[in-house]
Parts: C-alpha cells; sequence; structure tokens
C-alpha cells in the first residue's frame, strides 16, 4: 500500500473544475474537499455543505450583549448610582437603547469574527495550513481522500479528462506557510 | 458558468390584465368612489369633510410614494448596476409608469384641500401673518416666506412633475433597450439615474415637510424627511414583493425564483429595520431635550384616542418583520414573505395616519367606511393602473446586460 494521503487535482479553470466534481462524483469518488481562490457560485449545493452555522452563533451574541448592555446601565443608572438627568426617571428605557443596540452591534460582530477564526483554526502564532498553496493564488484544487478512494490511477484519469493541469500525490495532508 | 445556460424560459411572455384582477381592482375602486361619496355628503358627523380630506392625503401621498419608490428602485439597480434584479426590473418600472397620474392626484387632493381650508388651515389662512388681526399667529408669520399656497404649490407641482419624467425616461430606455439592443440605452438611463438619485435624495425630504409635516406648522423636525423616505422605500418594496409573489402564482414570471425573494426580503427586513433607526432617533431626541414646541408632537400621539395606535405603530413596523423575517428560511418562503408584506403595507398606513390624523382631525379621529373604503379604493386605483401598464410590454427586459447573471442568481 502507498502512503499517499490525498490526490490534489489543479484546475485551472472554476468550470472544468466544477466538470471534474460532477465527473468524480458520478464514479462514486468521495471528494475530501475543494479550494479555490475565490467563492464559487453553487459549490455548496454540488458538494452537499450543509448551511454555516455562524448566523446562529452571531444570533446568540448579539442576544449577549443586549442582555449586558441592559443590565450594564441598569446597575449603573438605576441601582449603583441614580442621577437625575434632565428631569427624567432614574429608569429612562428609551436612554437604555442606544446602548443596548451599540453592545449587540459589537458582540455580534466580534463573536462573529471569533467564532470563524477559531473554526478555522485560525489564531495568533499559529501557521495557516493549508493543502496546496496555488490554490490561494491562481488554482482550483480538488482534494480526494486516498486512503478511502483506493484507485489513484482512476481518480488521475478522471481529473485529467476533466481539464485538470496537474494531479499531485501528496503523502503529507498539509503544505504550511513556515 | 458554462454547464447552466440553457434555460427553458418564455421570454415573450406578456401579462394580460383581465379576469379576477381586473374585476377586483374595479370593484376596490368602486367601493372608494362610494366611501368617498359616504365621506363627504352622507357622514352625520361634525367633522367629516375634513376626515375626508385627511383620508384623501393619506392614501394619495401613500399611493404616489410607492410609485416614487418604484422609480427609486429602478434607478437604484442602475445606479449600483446589479443584476440580480434585471429579470423582475418591469415590475417596478410599471409603478413608475403611474406615477405622472398619482402624482397628479396628489397635487388635485392638496391644492383642494388648501383652498377649501380642509387642509392645511394651519398655516394658510387669512390674515395669519398679520399683526393684529384675529388669526394672526406670530410663528407662522415668520413662515409665510415658505409656506405660502403658491409658493407650496409650485413646490409640489415642480418636484412630482421631476420625479415623474424621470420615472417615464427609465421606461422609456429599458424599452427602446428592447427592441434596439445595445448598450447604449443601458448608459444612458445608468446616467439618468444618477441625477434622477441626487435630485431625488435633496427633495424627498422637502416633499414629505410640505405635504405632511406643515399640517402642525408649529411643529418641525429635521429627520421628518428621511422617516417618511424608509416609510415610502419599504411600503414600495413589499408593493414590488407582493406584485412579484401574486404573478408568480398566476404563472407568471418563471425566471424569478425564491433567491430574488430572498433578496427582496433582506431589502424589507434591512429597510423596516432602518425606519425603525429613524423613528426612534425623532423621538429619542425630542424626548430627551423636552422642548414644549417639540414634545407637542409626540403629546398629541400620546394621547388617549392614539396612544394603543402609536405602540401598534411600532409593533407591526418593527417587530414583525424583524422576527418573522430574521431566519433565511422566511424569506425564502413566499407565502411568509406574502404575509410579511400585507402586514407592513397595513403597518405603514398606520404609520402615514398617525403622521397626518393628529395635526388634522385631532381628537375627532374615527375608523370606519371613509378610512376603511378610501384605503380599498386607492388600492384598487394602484393596481387597475400599475397592471395596465405592466401588460403593455414584456414582462421580461430581455435585451437587458445583466440578465443572464438575475437568471442565475443565487444567495
Amino acid at each position: 500500500m502507498s502512503n499517499v494521503k490525498y490526490i490534489l487535482g489543479h484546475f485551472e479553470d472554476p468550470d472544468e473544475m466544477m466538470h471534474g466534481i460532477d465527473k468524480l462524483q458520478e464514479n462514486n469518488i468521495g471528494i475530501y474537499d475543494v479550494y479555490t481562490p475565490m467563492p464559487i457560485h453553487g459549490i455548496e449545493d454540488k458538494l452537499g455543505y450543509k448551511r454555516s452555522r455562524l448566523p446562529i452563533a452571531a444570533f446568540c451574541f448579539g442576544i449577549t450583549g443586549t442582555v449586558l448592555g441592559f443590565s450594564m446601565i441598569y446597575y449603573m443608572l438605576v441601582y449603583d448610582w441614580p442621577m437625575n438627568i434632565g428631569g427624567k426617571p432614574a429608569f429612562a428605557m428609551p436612554d437604555f437603547i442606544p446602548i443596548m443596540f451599540e453592545l449587540t452591534i459589537l458582540f455580534a460582530a466580534y463573536g462573529m469574527m471569533f467564532t470563524f477564526f477559531y473554526a478555522n483554526h485560525f489564531f495568533p502564532g499559529r501557521a495557516p495550513r493549508v493543502m496546496d498553496l496555488r490554490a490561494t493564488d491562481d488554482r482550483f484544487v480538488i482534494a480526494i481522500d486516498a486512503k478511502t478512494n483506493p484507485y489513484p490511477d482512476k481518480i488521475e484519469n478522471l481529473l485529467k479528462d476533466a481539464g485538470a493541469v496537474e494531479v499531485m500525490h501528496n503523502e503529507r495532508k498539509y503544505v504550511s506557510y513556515e | 458558468m458554462g454547464t447552466h445556460n440553457h434555460h427553458t424560459h418564455n421570454f415573450t411572455q406578456q401579462y394580460e390584465f383581465s379576469g379576477k384582477a381586473k374585476t377586483w381592482s374595479l370593484v376596490a375602486i368602486l367601493i372608494g368612489v362610494v366611501a368617498l361619496a359616504y365621506g363627504f355628503l352622507l357622514d352625520p358627523s361634525e367633522h367629516h369633510t375634513e376626515r375626508t380630506f385627511a383620508n384623501l392625503l393619506l392614501m394619495g401621498y401613500y399611493f404616489t410614494c410607492v410609485c416614487a419608490a418604484g422609480a427609486f428602485f429602478v434607478a437604484l439597480q442602475l445606479v449600483t448596476q446589479s443584476g440580480w434584479s434585471a429579470g423582475l426590473i418591469r415590475i417596478p418600472q410599471a409603478f413608475a409608469n403611474v406615477l405622472p397620474v398619482a402624482s397628479i392626484i396628489l397635487i388635485i387632493i392638496c391644492a383642494a384641500g388648501l383652498f377649501s381650508h380642509n387642509l392645511y388651515h394651519h398655516w394658510y389662512h387669512e390674515g395669519i401673518a398679520e399683526v393684529g388681526h384675529a388669526n394672526y399667529d406670530p410663528i407662522i408669520a415668520k413662515k409665510v416666506a415658505y409656506l405660502n399656497a403658491p409658493f407650496f404649490l409650485i413646490r409640489l407641482v415642480i418636484f412630482l412633475a421631476i420625479y415623474s419624467a424621470f420615472a417615464l425616461m427609465l421606461t422609456k430606455y429599458s424599452n427602446n433597450e428592447d427592441t434596439v439592443g445595445g448598450l447604449g440605452n443601458y448608459k444612458k438611463s445608468f446616467k439618468t439615474s444618477a441625477i434622477f438619485l441626487v435630485i431625488f435624495g435633496f427633495t424627498t425630504p422637502i416633499w414629505s415637510f410640505d405635504t405632511i409635516m406643515s399640517l402642525e406648522a408649529h411643529w418641525f423636525s429635521t429627520m421628518f424627511g428621511w422617516y417618511n423616505f424608509a416609510a415610502m422605500w419599504v411600503s414600495g418594496l413589499c408593493a414590488i414583493t407582493i406584485t412579484i409573489i401574486l404573478l408568480k402564482k398566476a404563472g407568471y414570471l418563471s425566471w424569478v425564483n425564491h433567491n430574488h425573494l430572498h433578496d427582496l426580503g433582506k431589502f424589507i427586513f434591512a429597510f423596516s429595520i432602518f425606519w425603525t433607526y429613524v423613528w426612534f432617533a425623532q423621538f429619542l431626541l425630542i424626548w430627551y431635550a423636552n422642548m414644549p414646541e417639540e414634545t407637542v408632537y409626540f403629546f398629541k400621539r400620546w394621547e388617549p384616542e392614539y396612544k394603543p395606535w402609536f405602540w401598534l405603530n411600532i409593533v407591526i413596523n418593527f417587530l414583525a418583520p424583524v422576527l418573522i423575517l430574521m431566519t433565511r428560511d422566511s424569506k425564502r418562503r413566499t407565502n411568509t414573505l406574502l404575509v410579511v408584506c400585507i402586514v407592513l403595507l397595513c403597518g405603514h398606513w398606520l404609520d402615514y395616519y398617525l403622521m397626518i390624523m393628529p395635526g388634522t382631525v385631532e381628537s375627532h379621529r374615527d375608523f370606519g367606511i371613509t378610512e376603511i373604503g378610501t384605503a380599498i379604493g386607492f388600492a384598487g386605483l394602484f393596481s387597475f393602473l400599475m397592471l395596465s401598464q405592466l401588460a403593455k410590454k414584456p414582462l421580461v427586459a430581455k435585451n437587458h446586460p445583466f440578465l443572464e447573471e438575475s437568471l442565475h442568481h443565487s444567495v
């Protein structure tokens, strides 16, 4: 058994890559992932990806911000240090709304950003890992798990037929920027 | 994408205005005429003429706003060179085509209300600027240079004539594009839209100051123009969406799918929040500063006869769209979107009601035959005129440069 872990098909044209995905799927070859330098419409449906759960996270963070904003301002202006501002009652709800609104946005935005970074293993000091560097530049790459699809020649032919300019048999999963 | 290029849509499809749609539009117009006759002649209450005029102003303004929003939609899509909307642009174009008629109706209502002293009597009265006269009003006296009948009507006529001219120009270019093809007409309409949007942006606030805010001429708010613009845009988008959904249900517009409706839903969701934002900004500043000449506006709307409606306004126009349209699925579900749009159209009627009634009929507020009948009548008039315009040309602008993008739109 060979040590090849992943087979990568490099395409120069997104249409040809989409065609390659069709070809592989027709032959029941499971696709591990696809890497492209730009978003491609309809690719999620084709690969059967589930919808991102990021909006749910955003909603939860947003609600946290609203509640926190309300609690903070309530503690400050009603409980801890009530002040007479323009003769208004200490618990003046309309005043609270801009603060709650801003904190909702702040929490939703930063929460989404950190969730996204966490999910994609981005954090300071960690070199990003990619399966192929050129997928961030000018190549459209289909990755196939060679262990679950142990017929490299057939896969290579299919990819080449679909228009792949290069097929790589990698023994390591990731290359690193380092 | 190369593999998606074969489509089976019928691009010569033309809307046929007949059958139920036509019958019901005409019935609605008839109901409106009957309601107006009742309001002017039969209604036994003391303030019936003023009340009927207030309703005419409400629906005349609403009607014109929805048509103007159609023209704004078309111009906005052209200026941003949007592709997604290319397949459905004929619907807002039909709205824009009705704008001249809507404008004439609004001008007639405003002029008749002005000269019969049923509307705008707050600033239009004999001797209002004459020191010592029984009607003398020192605050209005200082505003007379701006708030006088000739200048008021000239402004109204000029603004609406400009909007109408641009609306007709934009639809004309699109028609020419159908017959001639090429990019010439698109480029011309791009320039025209850019000019139109600048004029529209600067003049719609003044338009709303004149027609609505001057009903209570002592009070003023610089937010009022944007507040009205937001209401106009949301109600226009809702009317466009309803028209598209109903046309789809009738078997037209096969090329408009849930992706386009999703985008319209996002627009409605976002601009409902924008409406609330502007509404609240106006409210918060007035509430916080607490100056009598400003708070009078909300004081009136806080009286027992308006207070429940004041709250309902926010529930319908803010909470309903935000809670219902928040998820992606609800924006893509045709029936949910349809219900929200209808609710919002009613909600913005209520919004205009709360802008107009406290300044006209004041505590003699009522909700009955005149209100419902006038609203139904104008809805019928709008659908009759708009659908007649829609039936005149194919439902798709077949030579629109971004049509192909619109057909493959996915979100």
